[in-house]
């Protein structure tokens, strides 16, 4: 499938380059940039009042502001947060709150994350951005050792459960070794935290809101490539979507498909792809929350279609799609007609010139889907 | 003859092809005349530094050879036009993702290289492309490894954040991480007992993160050989110093251990800075922190424009009146060491060199697609690396 994917790209770069001789343009830039999904948006929601249009980073800063508006204890802080942060979440913030409530820290992520737990047990609102989640590994220990922990270990007497870390998560188009990863599963082989991945402005806000207001420490991993990509009618107002409940977004018969975050709209198009083309009807899941995870929804929609595919950018081994997929195993092992199919990243680190190969693309997809089918 | 020498310059300006012969002319015909009437050295006045933990700092004057003088322009003169070659490149969408540019700081690496040994070791964070060159790596190798190119310097694996000569460790992506190993490189040099120092970089950024304390106390505990060196640019990310830092006397941060603060805009001060820490290392009394005061003319990556946390006026007076470059040209234009015409050679030299490399880059190919799961481990035979699903596999070979 590589080679395939690859014979596409090398035509279509064979195109490129005759069409450029002809308009005599020079050397071809390369073409890293060429987005692997393509956004589908959900219809504008009616339950929660009116709507404005917004990309994703605005949806957070919708989210934030709302936050900080009604809750007077709530502080953001993170690395150049005070100016509107680099993918510009917390435009304007400082500005209407004050440089007490939304302020820059300097650049040390254990530090962030162990401030916000004091921030956090002591009572406040407490919302860290760690710049990239690429950075998150310096607060590995604060997160896993601390924040997770502190409610357990005092026997329910502290918790830092008013902590939330945001980060951007995941490909970008060309942010190489260290702006590209997935550290999900990393933080879900840890009780005491919990993990959520929003696919979309609508759901980035209410997922967002419902994270700050969980009574648990969160991380809150937002898909970069969509910041801008992403425009829905998101709501002005606050409102919550629940933790821990996936979401079928597409009823089908024949397949599962699951991913989380960016690689929502992946499946979405392979899941038109195998109807069009195979005429295999999907269902499609968004898992939203890594941990603790909704496997009911899962196990249910396997029982009834029998076939499981589960995809994510971050590479192969222990990845994610490892848990659900024993998970499934043990609960619908009768209900299989199929080996349950992962498409995900390759066990590399995060290339830095082939990430068009490295990232799980719809062919890839679409392949595996095809191999389940004629098992 | 002034009049000939700017047709002549005129000339070079011309068709990109033929500027070799052209030029070779040219030197011939700035020998015939000038050498002989240069002096051969000068002295000069360099800022003092301050101290921590010292009685006695770097020298107040330092002597310039024309020959070193003549090397670190051409040097200086070299990173400053491939920064502002990247910067093109990127805008053209050809260098594509973190890019983080040098420009303002060349003194800083040129200086340090000038004060060292070729055998001592060095390692920096992600603003590295400077030092890739003063460590020995081509323009051409540099830019290459900028837009992903089989012939980059990290075969077009690593981009602008990871590149790596003899000698230097990188090109580290990660705030601050790459100082404990700055203190390991100086263990081993240490154990080796072979006189080598490890000269370990961060930015005033970096400075606050946990793990440089923890290494201030290891190197200071084992009297390691190694310099601190903070290259502080006044801003880390678009945080000002003020604003970040609850003491921003960097040079007194290791506490315990010895500190210098310098300017950093002189590559003459810097020379000598390093030649005095160098020494100190040298001679077993444990680490040193040089604080360099200098200053980046972008923003602090391709993403930042540079300007919403600083103001232009500032960027222009620091330009005009502490610009690296100016200062050394103007000590040897005013000190008889090098002409006028002469140095504007070496800028058409640089010039052209550049715009070699950069071709290079350009149209260099891209690494084959079996790179992408080489050099993960260290393994003979190949091991095979699982792909996205069950049926895609690759070898790995290192």
């Amino acid at each position: 499938m590589a080679s395939a994917s690859s014979r596409v790209l090398l035509r279509r770069r064979a195109a490129g380059v005759l069409l450029r001789e002809r308009l005599r343009l020079g050397p071809e830039p390369p073409r890293r940039a060429v987005s692997h999904f393509t956004f589908y948006p959900d219809p504008e929601p009616s339950e929660y009042g009116p709507t404005q249009k917004m990309n994703l980073f605005q949806a957070i800063t919708s989210a934030l502001d709302n936050t900080l508006s009604r809750d007077p204890t709530a502080v953001i802080y993170g690395e150049d947060v005070a100016f509107g942060g680099v993918f510009r979440c917390t435009v304007g913030l400082r500005d209407k709150y004050g440089k007490d409530r939304v302020f820059n820290t300097p650049l040390c992520e254990q530090g962030i994350v162990g401030f916000g737990i004091g921030v956090a047990v002591a009572g406040a609102t407490s919302i860290a951005e760690i710049q990239f989640a690429d950075y998150i590994y310096p607060a590995f220990d604060q997160i896993v050792n601390e924040a997770a922990k502190y409610r357990y270990r005092s026997g329910d007497l502290f918790n830092c459960g008013s902590l939330t870390i945001r980060a951007p998560w995941g490909c970008v188009g060309h942010g190489a070794l260290y702006h590209s990863q997935c550290p999900e599963s990393f933080f879900a082989h840890c009780p005491g935290i919990k993990v959520v991945i929003p696919r979309s402005p609508v759901q980035a806000k209410g997922l967002l809101l419902s994270c700050i207001e969980d009574k648990n420490p969160c991380i809150f991993f937002e898909p970069k490539i969509l910041y801008r990509a992403a425009v829905e009618q998101v709501p002005v107002e606050p409102y919550h979507i629940p933790l821990s409940q996936a979401e079928v977004l597409q009823e089908g018969s024949d397949v599962t498909l699951i991913a989380w975050g960016t690689q929502v709209h992946v499946i979405r198009e392979v899941a038109t792809m195998a109807q069009d083309k195979l005429g295999v009807s999907c269902e499609v899941i968004d898992l939203k929350t890594i941990l603790p995870w909704d496997k009911d929804t899962i196990c249910k929609s396997v029982i009834k279609t029998g076939r499981l595919l589960i995809s994510h950018e971050a590479p192969l081994t222990g990845g994610f799609a490892s848990e659900i997929s024993s998970t499934v195993q043990e609960e619908c092992f009768l209900n299989l007609e199929a080996p349950i199919a992962r498409v995900c990243g390759y066990d590399t680190p995060f290339p830095h010139i082939f990430e068009a190969f490295y990232v799980p693309n719809k062919w890839k997809c679409f392949d595996a889907l095809r191999k389940i089918i004629n098992y | 003859m002034q009049k000939m020498l700017a047709i002549l310059s005129q000339v070079l300006r011309g068709p990109a092809q033929k500027t070799g012969a052209a030029s070779e002319a040219a030197r011939v015909l700035v020998a015939s005349r000038n050498y002989a009437d240069f002096a051969s050295e000068a002295t000069f006045d360099i800022k003092k530094c301050d101290l921590h933990r010292l009685e006695e700092g770097p020298p107040s004057q330092a002597v310039l050879t024309r020959e070193e003088g003549l090397k670190f322009y051409r040097s200086m003169q070299t990173i400053r036009r491939m920064e502002l070659k990247s910067d093109q490149l990127y805008k053209q969408k050809i260098i594509r993702g973190f890019c983080h540019l040098y420009d303002g700081q060349e003194a800083c690496c040129v200086g340090l290289e000038a004060g060292i040994k070729p055998t001592d070791h060095l390692i920096t964070a992600y603003r590295a492309h400077g030092f890739t060159y003063t460590r020995g790596i081509s323009v051409k190798e540099i830019l290459a490894e900028l837009t992903g190119r089989k012939g980059g310097c990290a075969k077009g694996k690593g981009g602008s954040m990871h590149m790596y000569a003899k000698n230097f460790y990188g090109g580290n992506g990660i705030v601050g991480a790459q100082v404990p190993l700055g203190a390991g490189i100086a263990l081993a040099c240490k154990y080796f007992g072979n006189d080598e120092i490890c000269l370990t970089l961060y930015g005033d950024g970096a400075a606050n993160q946990g793990q440089i304390f923890e290494t201030y106390n290891m190197a200071a505990l084992w009297k390691l050989p190694c310099i601190f060196i903070c290259e502080n640019n006044r801003y880390g990310m678009g945080t000002s110093v003020e604003r970040a830092a609850a003491s921003t006397d960097y040079f007194k941060r290791g506490d315990y251990i010895p500190g210098i603060r310098l300017d950093g805009m002189d590559v003459l001060c810097v020379r000598e800075a390093t030649k005095f820490a160098a020494e100190h290392c040298r001679s077993g009394k444990g680490p040193i922190v040089m604080e360099l005061q200098t200053y980046r003319y972008h923003g602090h990556s391709m993403s930042d424009p540079g300007i919403s946390y600083r103001t232009r006026e500032e960027i222009q007076e620091v330009r005009s009146k502490s610009d690296p470059i100016t200062l050394l040209k103007d000590r040897m234009v005013n000190n008889n060491l090098a002409s006028v015409e002469e140095l504007k050679e070496i800028d058409i030299e640089v010039r052209k060199e550049i715009e070699e490399a950069a071709q290079f880059a350009t149209t260099d190919p891209e690494p084959p697609l079996e790179e992408l799961c080489n050099h993960i481990y260290s393994n003979e035979p190949p091991f095979e690396v699982r792909g996205p699903n069950p049926w895609i596999k690759y070898k790995s070979v290192s």
